[in-house]
């Protein structure tokens, strides 16, 4: 078979499998898919695991090193048999979360902290990148073997492996992202693997029965074939038997592409049931005839021929030519399926994490729902990232020198993908993983690996020098890249994985345990690690908010124009609403969320739809920027609050002193034209009286000396009304002196009783009760005279009793002693109590002459003495009291 | 009232047997890990003598046969959960809901 037709065949089951994707993507789209979301398809799918380095490698492990190839295997095989333990809780928190890859989950399970997803995007990308050269490696051998004659190598030629990587590239873009749309993704890509997966299963089992039956003539006589081989005794390294089943193990987890099967495509948890089973058995059929091969390779084919090409060369030395055929679709497919998924894997998380968050900011902060055609730039994106990794893995090719066997390259990359393990379980199993210290525990794992593995792949004086490989950077032994700290002796994979997951996973743990996260980071934890107690199936949408209109615009900038109006069509015919646009029901949004997150991937789409209709699936993130938003909103209108109360306290103060200034004017204008009036009278009247003297002729002395002697009397009275009125402004204003003697109360009674009664009318009686006179005083006692004679005087003028009388005792009220003035008048009404203590305040209907001044000075004086003057409610007569200023009584005491 | 006892009787049976099965999925890595890292034992320096040897035909049939018991265990006890289960939907403390680990 030549190379010609050997490309060709390739074709033509490319252009085949392009087609089952089709297909399947047809049938999707028209719902008739069901029996494409099966749970073989889902194990089918699962296969990618096994590449062409199953394919072709595992027979060269095994001629190389025995049953040791089948601990890659065995990993997997117990990850899938535990799937109680980890996969169901990845599964489950990875529909939840809608994540769209590995990366997507840590980022989300630390915060949804972009950082730590570009870090595990980067090491994705780097640890992966051995893996596909392993895969352009494998595929241009298997074209040598073809080419030239048995045993020849053609591992240096550098063209065709170019070659194949731009076919490769071309095929995983026209594959991929020939549109970007999910269920072209999810159904044709994932059939078209599932394909892949029967023929490379088929064409792996159809060379082993060959050479069991075909060559070696039957079981028994194999295992005797087997004991007679140069690999016939078992001859195990210990370690690397454990360390490599762990790690095939860890990679099954962690490797993008595995994470892309198991957790993105699946579509319902019970599957991982069924998977949980049917892949081991898979696993277990691709490894039954890798030793019966090998044994049977190393015994027919010349000494020196490649062991990785048996599968290939065993055929072709048998001259079964359509058998090599298989086998070399067989090795094609795993190693298409791989770059396929490996690379589509690898894109989303470049161009989600990596590509769309750059054009977003450079767009602007709203860059996603303000112009353009998103689908495009994602495209580009995605396409982009394909060609980038696929021509890494080129340059790993050509650089590495494509000369380290098969098994070699692929466990250097399953070491650095392995090393996202302490994050991925410890997010998972332990609340109190931090972002930083999965952000430690990744770069150190992530710098050992490239140190003790990746860079010494390259050979000696490859990407190291000889020199560093046995001293050790600078002449430091313990700095040996392969023998860390001293420890020599070591298989150098081993190695590589005892310390790079040990100082990743201490590094991680105790950065974790001295971090605080942020509470963004506890709020996913406790989501992710309690994930069976928080989650039930699916958020689902509550389509109360969104409005067709908005949807349909939002769903032609990511689907296109053309496609957004036939979706939105189609529903609205699905709906019996003909010719307008579909209500936005339950169904309808789910269906749009599957149709968006194909093209900007589930967690940006969720995020959209989410933003038109509002309130139902809020990120958390929303949810802290609104809480942060009302706290300071509260805050500042509690700020608002305070002031607007000062504000009510101050403009209350003001009102109060307004008032009383108001009340001061009017008191003072009443006060004015009171004093005028007051003033008036007895000038009038000195001026008529006056008058009448000077103008009237033949008066009589008897009237002269009545008239003058009015006159007279109005002169005094003036002055005595401007003394009163400056002797009260002079109270009121403190300004007065106090003239403070020490006397008896009996002395300053007596004096004043003798004062009132020699002014007054006589007719005024006085009783006094002396015994209780003898108190001594410390006050200014002219002053306190001046009072009582006050209250004496008006008692006279204004008792109109027949017989007034007035008695004056002495009693103590609360401590203090009183003095109190009883007449037998008649009672000042109620509504007149609180007046007559008021300047020209007279009780209405009251003959005298009295300015109205002598009360508002008696108790001008009691203020300012440190007593006080009330007139207590009686029902017969009035009663004043007058107290004395407390300390000057004690002080007689 | 009486009718009804014999029912509770079968489904509280039932429900116990499917979680003791689960406790069966839950184990069976471990019983696999253990089958698997037994060959650690198996003499292999280089230096053995041939006849301590362990001959390769015996090791792959080994490797193979443990692989296969434990793919028919977990088959088995899937069926049997598979057939199990909506028998007791009422069962609220379903194991593959419930046992959260």
């Amino acid at each position: 078979m030549s190379v010609n037709s050997l490309v060709a065949v390739s074709l033509a089951y490319v252009a085949f499998l392009f087609a089952i994707a089709f297909f399947a993507e047809r049938a999707a789209a028209r719902g008739q898919g069901g029996w494409m979301r099966s749970p073989w398809v889902y194990t089918l799918s699962l296969s990618i695991y096994c590449t062409a380095w199953t394919f072709y490698g595992a027979v060269g492990y095994a001629a190389r090193s025995g049953m040791e190839f089948v601990t890659i295997y065995l990993g997997p095989t117990l990850v899938m048999l535990g799937w109680w333990w980890v996969l169901r809780k990845l599964v489950r928190i990875g529909r939840a979360q809608r994540a769209t890859s590995i990366a997507d989950l840590i980022s989300a399970r630390y915060g949804k902290s972009n950082l730590l997803a570009i870090v595990v995007t980067l090491m994705a990308v780097i640890g992966v990148t051995p893996y596909i050269a392993l895969q352009l490696q494998s595929v241009t051998l298997s074209l040598g073997a073809f080419a030239g004659p048995p045993g020849s190598s053609t591992l240096g030629n550098p063209a065709s492996a170019f070659w194949v990587a731009g076919g490769l590239a071309l095929f995983t873009v026209l594959f991929g992202t020939r549109k970007l749309d999910a269920n072209e993704r999810h159904s044709g890509v994932v059939m078209a693997i599932a394909v892949e997966a029967v023929v490379k299963l088929i064409a792996l089992i159809a060379v082993g029965v060959f050479v069991v039956w075909g060559i070696a003539g039957g079981v028994q006589p194999m295992l005797a074939q087997i004991d007679a081989s140069p690999i016939g005794t078992w001859e195990m390294d210990r370690s690397r038997w454990v360390a490599l089943t762990a790690l095939s193990a860890a990679a099954f987890l962690c490797l993008p592409r595995m994470f892309q099967v198991l957790v993105v495509e699946n579509d319902d948890e019970r599957h991982l049931q069924i998977a949980a089973w049917a892949f081991p058995v898979y696993l277990m059929l691709m490894s039954l005839f890798v030793v019966p091969i090998a044994v049977v390779g190393l015994d027919l084919m010349p000494a020196g021929s490649n062991p990785d090409l048996f599968v290939l060369t065993i055929p072709l030395a048998e001259g079964r030519e359509g058998l090599a055929g298989l086998s070399f679709l067989g090795g094609f497919s795993s190693a298409t399926s791989m770059v396929i998924v490996a690379t589509l894997a690898l894109a989303t998380m470049v161009s989600n994490h990596v590509v769309m968050p750059v054009w977003l900011n450079v767009q602007g902060r709203d860059g996603a729902l303000v112009s353009g055609d998103v689908r495009n730039v994602v495209l580009v994106a995605r396409r982009a990232s394909i060609l980038m990794i696929l021509g890494l893995g080129y340059l790993y090719y050509r650089f590495s020198g494509g000369g380290a066997a098969l098994a070699a390259i692929g466990l250097i990359s399953f070491t650095g993908v392995a090393q996202f393990l302490p994050a991925l379980l410890g997010g998972i199993f332990w609340r109190g993983a931090s972002r930083w210290g999965a952000l430690a525990g990744l770069s150190i794992g992530f710098v050992v690996w490239v140190y003790a593995s990746l860079l010494p792949s390259f050979g000696p004086d490859g990407a190291m020098s000889a020199r560093l490989l046995a001293e050790g950077p600078w002449g430091i032994g313990w700095l040996r890249p392969q023998a860390l700290f001293g420890i020599e002796g070591l298989d150098p994979t081993v190695h590589a994985v005892v310390w790079s997951l040990t100082l990743n996973t201490t590094v991680f743990v105790i950065a974790s345990l001295i971090t605080f996260p942020t509470p963004l980071e506890r709020l996913q934890g406790a989501q992710f690690v309690n994930v069976f107690e928080l989650s039930g199936q699916p958020r689902e949408w509550h389509a109360a908010m969104a409005t067709s209109e908005d949807l349909m615009i939002m769903a032609q900038r990511i689907l296109g124009a053309d496609e957004a109006r036939a979706v939105f069509r189609e529903e609205a015919d699905r709906q019996g609403n003909f010719g307008h646009l579909p209500e936005p029901s339950q169904a309808f949004l789910q269906r749009l969320d599957r149709e968006l997150a194909g093209s900007v991937g589930a967690a940006p789409a969720h995020a959209m739809i989410s933003q038109l209709v509002g309130g139902a699936s809020v990120s958390v993130e929303d949810l802290m920027a609104v809480a942060d938003e009302s706290a300071q909103i509260l805050e500042y209108s509690n700020q608002l609050e305070a002031k607007s109360a000062e504000l009510a306290r101050t403009a209350g103060a003001l009102r109060a002193a307004n008032d009383k200034l108001t009340a001061l004017s009017v008191q003072k204008d009443a006060f004015l034209s009171q004093i005028s009036h007051e003033l008036r009278t007895p000038m009038t009247s000195i001026r008529s009286f006056s008058e009448i003297l000077r103008d009237t002729d033949g008066i009589g002395q008897m009237e002269k000396t009545k008239y003058a002697s009015i006159i007279h009397g109005e002169a005094i009275r003036l002055p005595r009304l401007l003394d009163d009125l400056l002797d009260l402004s002079v109270l009121e204003n403190g300004q007065v002196n106090l003239n403070v003697e020490t006397g008896k109360l009996e002395d300053v009674l007596e004096k004043a009783v003798v004062t009132a009664q020699a002014s007054g009318s006589g007719t005024l009686t006085i009783k006094r009760r002396r015994l209780n006179e003898a108190v001594t005083l410390s006050t200014d006692l002219a002053r306190l005279a001046q009072v009582f004679i006050n209250l004496m005087t008006n008692a006279g003028k204004y008792c109109d009793a027949d017989a007034p009388r007035l008695d004056v005792s002495v009693e103590t009220r609360d401590g203090a002693v009183c003095v109190v003035f009883f007449d037998n008048g008649t009672p000042i009404a109620p509504e007149q109590r609180d007046l007559i203590f008021e300047k020209f305040a007279r009780i209405d209907g009251t003959p005298g002459a009295g300015a109205g001044l002598g009360l508002a000075i008696c108790r001008e004086i009691m203020a300012r003495l440190g007593g006080d003057i009330t007139l207590d409610h009686t029902e017969t007569g009035n009663r004043f009291v007058v107290v004395l200023p407390q300390q000057a009584a004690l002080a007689a005491q | 009232m009486k009718p009804a006892l014999p029912t509770s009787v079968f489904l509280e049976r039932r429900s116990y047997r499917r979680r003791r099965m689960m406790d069966a999925v839950r184990l069976l890595p471990v019983l696999g890990a253990m089958l698997l890292m037994l060959p650690l034992f198996w003499p292999s320096a280089p230096g053995t003598a041939d006849g301590d040897a362990i001959r390769m035909s015996t090791a792959v049939t080994y490797v193979f046969v443990v692989w296969l018991i434990l793919i028919c265990t977990a088959f088995a006890l899937w069926r049997m959960l598979w057939f199990t289960r909506g028998v007791d939907a009422s069962d609220a403390d379903a194991p593959e809901d419930g046992d959260a680990g």
